[in-house]
């Protein structure tokens, strides 16, 4: 498939480079909001608005901003974004709002978002980044979706909020699923991320590999180009 | 005094900002390997959320909430934050080298720390004064600390052992800190 196209981006998104699986991004909503699929959905939906908003508008200004203080610009361009979606959803989603809670301001520190205006969107035409940030972040629905609803499932019985198996009632003696709490809590996140990469790690994806160590630049694999840690050594040096 | 106890205990062990809120996992992951270097980070975090709680508590309270911008909390938040790292960074330099020596590599690190950030903004949620808003941010920092120590030592001994595979590298790690926030839940009888 040819560079750059609108499809490629979204292709290169959710499969090749996934923020989630493949590039080890943006780990605390990841873990935090994934309590179900409805939640996964939402914040992956957030990012993905702020991610493609920042990204079209970085790569608008990207002749514009200086080298030297091209990150603080980033930052406030995204942080605008977030502050603008958050009252969105105040306004017109407030479930969604109220059970995302602190973590949609905190999208301004996703490296995700400030990763891709670095490393796509201040180099590419305004177009292939729109794209880039529309693929990015439904590869980041995608996975928390997925995440979301494992958790869900084993935490619940349920997947969208629809029961698929059908519960327990030891009062009426009914057989059925006994839900295993611990997933919707916060240990449960940690486990199903563990048991999920361990499995990718089994198909060969190879992303435990690039587990990012920011002090050693060795450690977070061949992918310091899409990495939003500007600090890190290996950037610096 | 009795309040500003409850804020220590709640922040620094019931509510973990790792393990149980999930803020900070980027130099919780990586970070972690060896005992010295999670100390130092944890220092430094320490040292960075104690200040920059105090100073945005100090700039909400004082420009945002009489001039009715509290809706740019997040925008000012995160420059603050951003320059406050750079600033310490620079005086860490000039007027403290050996402990610039210690802290250094890991202050730039702080800013892109999303705890430091999710402190600030929880300070404002709990309506917290700027006295509570510093302790609070000290205690969370110090509960960062304890896990990312625990965690190096943790990490310490695995490399000993065998390990599966698929396992080897970052699934580990994720168990290993599923176990400790399930320790962390004992935790949450004491408040």
């Amino acid at each position: 498939m040819k560079a750059n196209t609108p499809a490629e981006r979204l292709v290169n998104g959710i499969i090749k480079e996934n923020p989630t699986f493949v590039l080890v991004l943006g780990m605390c909503p990841t873990l935090a909001v994934t309590t179900s699929a409805t939640n996964g959905i939402g914040m992956g939906l957030t990012t993905m608005v702020v991610l493609a908003a920042s990204n079209l508008m970085i790569s608008l200004l990207r002749k514009f901003i200086p080298d030297g203080v091209r990150i603080p610009a980033f930052i406030v361009v995204v942080a605008s974004f977030v502050t603008i979606v958050q009252m969105l959803l105040q306004g017109f989603i407030p479930a969604l709002y109220a059970s995302l809670g602190i973590y949609i301001p905190l999208i301004v520190v996703n490296c995700i978002i400030l990763g891709r205006a670095e490393a796509y969107a201040s180099k590419n035409p305004p177009l292939a980044s729109l794209f880039d940030g529309i693929g990015m972040g439904l590869g980041f629905t995608v996975s928390l979706t997925c995440i979301g609803a494992v958790r869900e499932l084993l935490g619940a019985g349920q997947i969208f909020g629809k029961q698929i198996l059908p519960l327990a009632d030891a009062a009426a003696g009914k057989m059925g699923y006994e839900p295993v709490t611990i997933f919707i809590l916060a240990p449960g996140a940690f486990f199903v991320l563990a048991f999920l990469s361990a499995l990718q790690n089994k198909f060969k994806v190879g992303a435990a590999k690039r587990g990012i160590d920011p002090s050693n630049p060795d450690s977070c694999g061949s992918s310091c180009a899409s990495c939003g840690n500007s600090m890190c050594k290996g950037k610096r040096g | 005094m009795k309040e500003l106890l409850i804020i220590i205990i709640g922040s620094a062990l019931v509510n973990n900002v790792v393990l149980s809120q999930f803020l900070g996992l980027c130099p919780f992951f990586g970070v972690s390997k060896k005992i010295e270097t999670a100390g130092g980070m944890g220092a430094a975090v320490i040292f960075v959320i104690t200040l920059s709680s105090f100073v945005t508590s100090i700039i909400y309270k004082a420009i945002l909430v009489p001039t009715n911008l509290e809706y740019l909390q997040t925008i000012v938040f995160i420059l603050i934050i951003a320059a406050l790292v750079q600033f310490v960074e620079m005086f860490l330099k000039k007027c403290m080298p050996s402990l610039y020596q210690a802290l250094g590599v890991y202050l730039p690190l702080i800013t892109t720390n999303c705890a430091v950030l999710g402190v600030a903004i929880i300070n404002v949620q709990k309506d917290y004064n700027i006295l509570e808003s510093t302790v609070n941010g000290f205690a969370t920092a110090v509960g960062f600390t304890i896990s990312i120590v625990l965690m190096a030592g943790i990490r310490e001994k695995i490399q000993y052992n065998d390990i599966p595979k698929a396992f080897q590298g970052f699934p580990i790690v994720l168990l290993t800190a599923g176990l400790m926030a399930i320790a962390f839940f004992g935790f949450s009888g004491l408040i």
